[in-house]
């Protein structure tokens, strides 16, 4: 009703403003997009073109995959595609697990001792060891040179906790109560009701733990020098940062060790799982960060 | 006498509630081992900041440092972390003057759109960027910026310009530190805005139509009062940070020839810790760091219950 009123009332003026908003909104998606479709133009141009630099809206001398090829059929990507899958899916289950573990009991005001443990998970979000203790803790554990390198230590963070915790917290009570009085058990309660209510929650956290999971890169390289367990992400460091650096602190910086559509083509296979997820998944994202905006 | 049954009568109960619940105690049980071995046991290993910390020794076994400040006085007494500190401010201050304005100017702009389909787009290709990680963000940059082949430099050479080795020179590091993070950001941080604006009351905006007011004054008499509370949690929150400059970013984007405006004390002391195994040194860095952290969101917290708010933690 309003927004028709609004459009009937519409001056000459605010009408062409509103045409040079959505003309900036737009700019800004293009800016946005173009780094990425530059990467894209860049990983399917023929060597010779790919390098040849200027505005890339189109590839120019036909597609050649050739840069795909040579990407894929490394040994690192493929092991690191093998260890990030690993971590992302191994690390998320458990994180999940845990999360929903913690946090039920949590939304519960008869646990012994609530105020207690809200404080005891809350303290770490103000206040860590910092690097070389979680260094020397992890070396300690024998975790050095070990997958479980990336999964354990970053299994629970105290934010995640408390969104799950607050979304299940607005779980009427009634509802357990009205089930026990029908005979439900306690594990009847938590997979019939409590579970399934709170999918949405753990369904957006899940995704956030997986994104940093697929994009971490600093425990790859604190924590393991084997090859075998190289990440996606550690690779592509390799690739587009830390090679690049030595040759610029060398030369002239204009030599590069692998050739552009190389680094497009690392770029692309390395975000291309994200980039298939996100348009389905965008809402849960969203719908986070609103669940987080509610504190208490 | 009647005192101490009290006690012994709610320390029954007490055990007795641990006892009926015990349930759901037992399923923190994993979460309470996480933290205390994960989060608690590292807080310990701060003491390697006040000790002459010997790998082959451990925490436990290696020596007191005499004094024990010795790694503070070096630290204090130490031209880089003084670098290190003002650019982490410096950078800090930087990305709140730049990008802390940016989604909520960029929120008040997609509000006012009236097409859903297109209003939509623009969303999901904005929030995009912030699923990337900094390692690709640096990455594309690399691209787009290089000086043999980066389109960048192609626009300035087509307008007559010299080109510009963007990411070797200092002058040019921390522009490109507040750009890639508004790239990178502008769009995920509106969506807090987006919120708070559709929560505004439609009949603010009527009333504001029936006195005459244009589109203009409409956003700056009914859309940000009504937003405010939000932008001031929002920068209370963002102040508390202040003490972070933004590890991964900088990490991956800068080099030896970028440090004077660019190394911020998280990598210092990763390079003093992990590359020249200086631990003692490094430990000492973090703890500093995170006790001014700790200050100034303690801080902002306060601040935030004087103003009435709900106080965020």
């Amino acid at each position: 009703m309003s927004r028709n009123m609004n459009r009937i009332r519409q001056s000459p003026a605010s009408r062409v403003l509103h045409v040079i908003n959505a003309g900036i909104l737009l700019f800004l998606a293009v800016i946005m997009l173009y780094p990425m479709w530059d990467a894209v133009i860049v990983s399917i141009s023929p060597a010779a073109y790919a390098s040849r630099g200027g505005l890339k809206l189109w590839p120019a001398g036909g597609i050649s995959l050739s840069a795909y090829e040579y990407v894929l059929s490394t040994n690192s990507v493929r092991i690191g595609y093998r260890n990030t899958i690993f971590r992302t899916v191994v690390g998320t289950s458990i994180s999940m697990v845990m999360y929903f573990m913690a946090a039920y009991p949590l939304s519960k005001k008869v646990l012994p001792l609530r105020r207690f443990w809200s404080l005891y998970f809350l303290i770490p979000m103000f206040f860590s060891g910092g690097l070389i203790p979680e260094y020397l803790l992890v070396k300690s554990l024998g975790l050095l040179d070990n997958l479980w390198a990336y999964v354990l230590p970053c299994l629970m963070g105290t934010y995640n906790l408390l969104i799950v915790r607050n979304f299940i917290s607005a779980i009427p009570d009634s509802l357990e109560e009205s089930a026990r009085v029908d005979g439900a058990n306690f594990f009847v309660i938590l997979f019939r009701i409590i579970i399934p209510l709170s999918l949405p929650v753990l369904a957006t956290v899940a995704l956030w733990v997986a994104v940093g999971h697929w994009n971490a890169w600093f425990d790859a390289q604190i924590y393991c020098r084997n090859k075998q367990l190289i990440t996606l992400s550690k690779y592509l460091r390799e690739t587009l940062i830390t090679a690049r650096d030595a040759c610029s602190d060398s030369v002239s910086g204009a030599e590069a060790v692998v050739s552009r559509s190389v680094e497009g083509a690392s770029i692309i296979v390395a975000i291309a799982p994200i980039l298939c997820v996100y348009p389905f998944a965008q809402r849960y994202f969203v719908k986070g960060v609103m669940v987080g905006s509610v504190k208490g | 006498m009647q005192k101490s049954r009290l006690h012994s009568s709610r320390f029954r109960r007490f055990l007795r509630s641990l006892y009926t619940y015990k349930g759901l105690l037992l399923m923190m049980l994993p979460a309470i081992v996480f933290f205390a071995v994960f989060r608690y046991a590292p807080m310990y290993g701060v003491t390697v900041a006040f000790k002459d910390f010997k790998v082959k020794k451990g925490i436990l076994g290696s020596p007191w440092a005499d004094p024990a400040t010795k790694y503070f006085i070096r630290m204090f007494n130490n031209p880089s972390f003084m670098r290190a500190f003002r650019n982490t401010l410096a950078i800090s201050i930087l990305k709140i003057v730049f990008t802390f304005p940016a989604p909520i100017i960029f929120a008040i702009m997609l509000n006012e759109v009236r097409n859903s389909a297109f209003k939509k787009t623009i969303q999901t290709v904005t929030y995009l960027p912030h699923f990337m990680s900094w390692i690709v963000v640096a990455g594309l940059m690399r691209v787009l910026l290089s000086p043999v082949d980066g389109v960048i430099n192609d626009i300035i050479a087509a307008f007559g310009g010299t080109k510009i080795r963007f990411l070797m020179e200092p002058k040019w590091f921390r522009p490109l530190v507040v750009l890639s993070s508004l790239w990178k950001n502008v769009g995920w941080g509106s969506i807090v805005y987006l919120a708070a604006l559709t929560g505004i009351d439609p009949q603010l905006y009527e009333a504001a139509d029936i006195d005459g007011a244009s589109g203009m004054q409409k956003i700056l008499n009914v859309t940000l009062p009504c937003i405010f509370p939000t932008i001031s949690i929002m920068f209370i929150l963002r102040i508390g940070d202040i003490m972070s400059g933004g590890f991964d970013q900088i990490v991956n984007l800068y080099n030896s020839l970028t440090y004077s405006v660019g190394d911020i004390l998280d990598t210092y002391a990763y390079r003093v810790g992990l590359v020249d195994f200086d631990y003692s040194l490094s430990t000492a860095l973090s703890l500093f760091k995170n006790v001014i952290g700790l200050i100034m969101v303690l801080i902002t917290n306060y601040v935030t219950k004087k103003l009435g708010q709900e106080g965020v933690y």
